[in-house]
């Protein structure tokens, strides 16, 4: 296990291809929760813990079960189980463990199931042949790099509620001119580190 | 009652009681002056290209904001020097030899996607220069990176291009960049006073310290994001700028070359893109250095100012938040 490659990795997916702004997915939860920094900080822990875990799970299970299977085919949907699966248990455990930590994030939980990111990771770790730490990283990287655009997003939505921006372009045309400016300056990162 | 009052001559209004002279227009100009002997400096080594793509750019800012105020019936505010500043920047980040398009695309993109559609001076997010630049710089790539050799006569028959020196050190390395330059005195002194390949305005570094000494005196700008920006470029170059091993780099060649000057002094440090808060600005000029080295060193582009700015910018409301001192006598919230 080499750390200097799980930290490129880590870099890699959060700044250099970060979901958001180079592979643009995501977007519908990106421009969801980023009225407020209160619901993208919720949702920034909620997205990184799940997708880690997520990763992890859906790297077990394709490694262990769906290659000696030679399922591979399925992958797609077996994905889309795992991690409906899993996140719908986490939202049972945690209602019944810890209510007040529910009442804080259980709302981002449903939101995240029908993410695009979460589906992605683990179908570009098994395109890859990541290892279990690799996938780890890769899915930590991508859950923090989220984070950063969740809180990057919500930080100027609020400095822009009171700009006098022009009716038509009020709300959500205004965010995605600002998603793609910050896109267009998150392109001075190609090429930094190639995988 | 009311004969009482006026006996008293009593006047109520609402504060500020005590107004000082400035306006954003006396600002902006100001700048633009301070701006003045670069702008010289790339004339005198570019020619008359360099004045009429400068002049273009202004042009098309001026008018793309006037004609988008009129059109929607708004009062215009091409008196206040801010798009005047605008077309005068993306001017000199441009090379010489661009086609007349360029900066008609640019000012557009500078003016009305990045300033006017977020609600005009004051609330836009990004420096619209800087994107300006990076548009094109994505759109057209070719366009954008050739770089003219300044020849110093006024009117020179025969134009050749050659890479600026950080091209030079990206592709070649430190050997060949001495190959060109000569010994490295010279290096420095060609940096110092522009005779180098580059955009317009960023040159000559002797004419942008001029403005910005001129800008520091009069107070518009403070110490804070240009020195954190220039001491974190400077000790980077020298810590992991070198060929051999950590601590041997020449941070002057960093220093000196690109957009460095022009971007530290005059375009990382606009009011409305930068943290307004004195500790949150050092913040802000320190992770501009590290960017624009990680891309001098690391990256795809051989310069890095102008993608560090515009990073940071995205950061600036963020940084703000982080930096914010507690209000006197405030008791934390409560936690549900």
């Amino acid at each position: 296990m080499d750390f200097f490659k799980l930290l490129e990795l880590v870099v890699a997916a959060s700044l250099i291809n970060n979901f958001v702004f180079t592979r643009f997915l995501g977007l519908c939860i990106f421009f969801g929760v980023t009225k407020k920094m209160e619901t993208a900080v919720g949702m920034s822990i909620t997205f990184t813990a799940v997708m880690v875990v997520s990763a992890a799970i859906s790297w077990v299970v394709y490694e262990q079960i769906m290659i000696p299977l030679d399922l591979t085919f399925l992958k797609i949907i077996i994905f889309i189980g795992i991690v409906a699966a899993f996140v719908q248990s986490a939202d049972t455990i945690m209602k019944k463990v810890s209510p007040s930590m529910y009442y804080k994030l259980g709302v981002y939980l449903a939101l995240i199931t029908t993410n695009c990111i979460i589906i992605a990771v683990p179908l570009i770790n098994a395109g890859e042949h990541y290892s279990f730490f690799e996938s780890m990283a890769f899915g930590l990287g991508s859950g923090l790099g989220f984070a950063l655009a969740l809180l990057i997003m919500a930080s100027i939505r609020e400095k822009l509620e009171v700009a006098d921006v022009p009716a038509p372009f009020k709300g959500l045309p205004i965010s995605f001119i600002i998603a793609g400016l910050i896109a267009l300056a998150f392109t001075g990162f190609s090429g930094l580190i190639t995988l | 009652m009311a004969t009482e009052a006026k006996a008293h001559e009593l006047i109520v209004s609402v504060s500020p009681h005590v107004r000082g002279k400035e306006t954003v227009g006396r600002i902006m100009w100001t700048v633009n002056l301070s701006l003045l002997p670069a702008f010289i400096m790339s004339v005198y080594y570019f020619g008359p290209l360099a004045a009429y793509v400068t002049g273009l750019c202004i042009l098309s800012a001026v008018l793309t904001e006037h004609i988008y105020q009129v059109s929607l019936n708004k009062k215009t505010t091409i008196g206040d020097g801010s798009a005047f500043l605008t077309g005068l920047l993306l001017g000199l980040n441009l090379p010489a030899s661009v086609p007349f398009y360029i900066p008609i695309v640019g000012s557009f993109i500078a003016i009305v996607i990045t300033k006017l559609l977020f609600g005009g001076l004051g609330y836009n997010i990004f420096n619209p220069a800087l994107i300006g630049r990076a548009f094109l710089l994505i759109s057209f790539p070719r366009l954008m990176t050739i770089w003219l050799k300044p020849t110093a006569q006024f009117v020179s028959l025969d134009a050749k291009t050659t890479a600026t020196p950080l091209g030079i050190l990206k592709e070649g390395g430190l050997d060949q960049l001495m190959q060109v330059f000569g010994d490295k005195a010279d290096l420095y002194m060609s940096l110092l006073v522009g005779n180098r390949a580059g955009s317009l305005g960023e040159t000559s570094v002797i004419a942008l310290l001029i403005g910005a000494a001129l800008l520091l005196y009069r107070g518009y700008i403070t110490w804070h994001i240009p020195f954190s920006f220039l001491a974190t470029v400077g000790v980077m170059a020298w810590a992991l700028g070198g060929d051999s091993g950590f601590f041997t780099g020449d941070p002057l060649i960093h220093l000196l070359s690109g957009g460095l000057i022009l971007g530290a002094f005059f375009m990382a440090t606009d009011y409305v893109t930068c943290p307004s808060i004195r500790k949150g600005q050092i913040v802000f000029g320190i992770g501009c250095g590290l960017i624009t080295m990680l891309i001098r060193l690391k990256g795809g582009f051989p310069e890095g100012v102008m993608f560090a700015i515009l990073l940071m910018n995205c950061f600036a409301p963020l940084i703000d938040r982080g930096v914010k001192s507690k209000m006197f006598g405030a008791i934390k919230e409560q936690k549900k």
